[in-house]
């Protein structure tokens, strides 16, 4: 029984082992060396010198990390009342629904949807006109950017957060009321802190795809807002420079590793002293 | 004098959820001081009433008084009521310290105040010193002697306690229904405290009451509640009892399992059909010559500081009898009491028409005026 139980486990690890080799070890480590391999100059770290040092692609990160910082900020600030909101509903399954439903559309098409939407001749715009003012340039502005960003971020955002929340047993706000608390200061002081690890996922699932967008920045944003994303995806695709598209892409997944490595040590701590 | 004693009031106080009343017309009054318990089984209503105390729930009708005040809709953290839950409850997110210190530092004390308060409730529950512990570092025990500070330290004039010791171990509770019981002494604070065990709400209450299905079985001291139970419901519920139909033959004289018992009741109708209500520890083994009753020894277990014994009588009624030492299975043996053991018990009778009962005999020497039997006689019928 107890043995092809374990050798059941064995072959289920050598299973998954061998994906993950095939499928994330070694595409990491070819793109690693495609980084380092420059054309006619064989192994070398002029790619990831030319990258620290050209002011263009030094702008680029901080646009990166300043526009996926404000994708996140503003999913937050509108996830975190909805799912505080959903959980306190009579049919919350009904209604997170219809919140997750947008994830099963593709990206491309709710894209183009909202290209529809903010266009010239767009829903929004005839609608400004029929109230009396002029039309407006909607799409290809950063506003029209983040907006969608934010959208289509939302569910990722709202789902860890309600989660959370649910965890919350629901006696201690109510002890906190007993104990002299408003709703608000119960809520800055109990569920705030307490929904933390829900948040924490939130910012991680949101902020770290945020970096490396191109789809949104070019069709919604108007290729105005230049993220690393978007080199990656001319080095790649235009300019056919592999190497240089693999050190961003490099320097991408670092900064990603930086940011889960910042966000989940708390949170180990954390779960070594509830133990 | 009185209106400054009374703290808290229900007048009428019913509640229901749609179809379903949780409380129906419930009317107490709290005085100031006291050592309250609501005692009764699950669902019967009890935590109902500490949530309507709290401000947790708002009633559906009646009135709900505080220090004189309706406060129906008053919100809970408005009121000066705290209350220690049964799970403890306490913020995972803070030490001891800051749950101590959550309710003072609301109020904005300054923070060598709350310092002092701290120590003070942490001293008070013996948990001096734990002030930088973590909630998670604390057994269950410890956990609630920390709830109890934390609702202390807000100075209310009413603590509410919800079951606070039923997850605990029996030697446990045991230790803290005795220090609960000094803390409320001391303080001088109104405690009302909720719990399904009788023997926990009998050692420490000034008052009790008993409730089931929404409504307030009986009220008084633990000792009136445990000798005159007002119905079936409470005799059962608090003590072990041997509960059989009799019938009153007179004032003082009742009929049971075949034979005619004196005792001490009276105030009923002639030949009115009762409840005899016999407590285990009130039953002594003899001879059978001896006996006022002559049954079998059917079973018996040993419980440690006495026998519990299981006897049958000849019409087939089991007799439950706590005796200090064993009985011979199988054999027969007597069963004495004495008259004042009896307690009667009338079909359908309130409390308050039970006290003005008891009231009527007890006061005067002649058991029942003319008027008031006059009155009862037509009930009779209608009964019939």
């Amino acid at each position: 029984m107890n043995s092809t139980k374990k050798r059941f486990t064995e072959a289920y690890l050598g299973v998954y082992g061998l994906w993950l080799l095939a499928f994330v070890v070694a595409p990491l480590l070819l793109l690693l060396i495609q980084s380092l391999n420059v054309p006619g100059q064989g192994l070398s770290l002029a790619n990831y010198r030319d990258f620290f040092t050209s002011g263009p692609y030094l702008a680029m990160t901080v646009n990166s990390i300043w526009y996926a910082f404000l994708i996140t900020v503003i999913t937050l600030g509108i996830s975190y009342p909805l799912a505080l909101c959903l959980t306190k509903l009579k049919h919350r399954q009904f209604w997170l629904l219809l919140v997750i439903l947008p994830t099963w559309i593709n990206l491309l098409l709710k894209t183009y949807a909202f290209i529809g939407l903010l266009g010239k001749d767009g829903l929004l715009n005839q609608s400004i006109e029929a109230m009396g003012f002029g039309s407006q340039q909607l799409l290809f502005t950063n506003g029209a950017f983040l907006l969608v960003a934010a959208y289509i971020e939302l569910p990722f955002m709202v789902l860890p957060i309600y989660n959370a929340l649910l965890d919350i047993d629901p006696l201690l706000p109510a002890a906190s009321r007993d104990l002299g608390a408003s709703s608000f200061q119960t809520l800055k002081k109990i569920i705030w802190p307490l929904s933390m690890p829900g948040v924490k996922t939130g910012v991680q699932t949101v902020f770290i795809p945020s970096l490396s967008l191109f789809m949104i920045t070019r069709l919604i944003g108007g290729n105005k807002v230049i993220t690393l994303g978007t080199a990656i995806e001319e080095h790649f695709l235009v300019t056919q420079n592999w190497s240089f598209g693999s050190t961003i892409g490099v320097v991408l997944i670092i900064a990603m590793a930086l940011t889960m490595a910042l966000t989940t040590d708390r949170k180990k701590k954390k779960r070594r002293q509830r133990k | 004098m009185q209106v400054n004693e009374n703290i808290l009031e229900f007048k009428q106080v019913a509640l229901s959820f749609g179809e379903t009343e949780v409380l129906k017309n419930i009317d107490l009054e709290l005085d100031s001081g006291q050592f309250y318990t609501l005692l009764g089984p699950s669902g019967s209503g009890k935590s109902t009433i500490l949530k309507l105390i709290s401000g947790q729930l708002q009633p559906s009708s009646g009135q709900v008084i505080f220090d004189g005040k309706v406060i129906n809709d008053l919100p809970a953290e408005k009121r000066r009521v705290n209350t220690v839950f049964q799970n403890y409850s306490l913020f995972p997110n803070m030490n001891v310290f800051d749950n101590v210190a959550f309710g003072p530092r609301l109020k904005k004390m300054p923070e060598e105040a709350i310092e002092e308060k701290v120590k003070e409730m942490l001293a008070l529950v013996k948990l001096a010193g734990y002030e930088n512990r973590e909630i998670n570092e604390l057994s269950g025990g410890q956990q609630q002697r920390v709830a109890i500070a934390r609702a202390l330290a807000n100075d209310p004039e009413l603590l509410l306690l919800d079951e606070p010791l039923s997850a605990l171990d029996y030697k446990l509770r045991k230790v803290l229904q005795t220090e609960l019981r000094t803390i409320q002494r001391r303080l001088g604070i109104t405690f009302v405290f909720v719990t399904h065990d009788q023997e926990e709400a009998l050692a420490m209450s000034d008052w009790i009451f008993v409730m089931n299905d929404g409504v307030i079985q009986q009220q008084g001291t633990p000792e009136d509640i445990y000798d005159e139970p007002v119905n079936h419901f409470v005799a059962n519920f608090i003590g072990e009892s041997n509960i059989v139909p009799g019938v009153m033959k007179s004032d003082y004289v009742v009929h049971f399992v075949g034979k005619d018992f004196e005792n001490v009741d009276a105030g009923m109708r002639p030949n009115e059909a009762v409840e005899v209500v016999l407590r285990p520890e009130d039953l002594d083994l003899t001879t059978p010559e001896k006996g006022k009753l002559v049954v079998t020894i059917k079973n018996q277990s040993f419980r440690g500081d006495y026998y519990e014994i299981m006897a049958q009588d000849d019409d087939l009624n089991l007799w439950q009898v706590q005796a200090t030492n064993p009985a011979v299975i199988g054999s027969r043996v007597g069963l004495t009491f004495d008259p004042e053991d009896i307690h009667i018990m009338r079909y359908n009778e309130s409390e308050a028409e039970f006290d003005a009962r008891l009231e009527a005999y007890e006061d005067d020497e002649t058991p029942t005026d003319p008027s008031d039997s006059a009155d009862k006689v037509p009930e009779v019928f209608d009964h019939e």
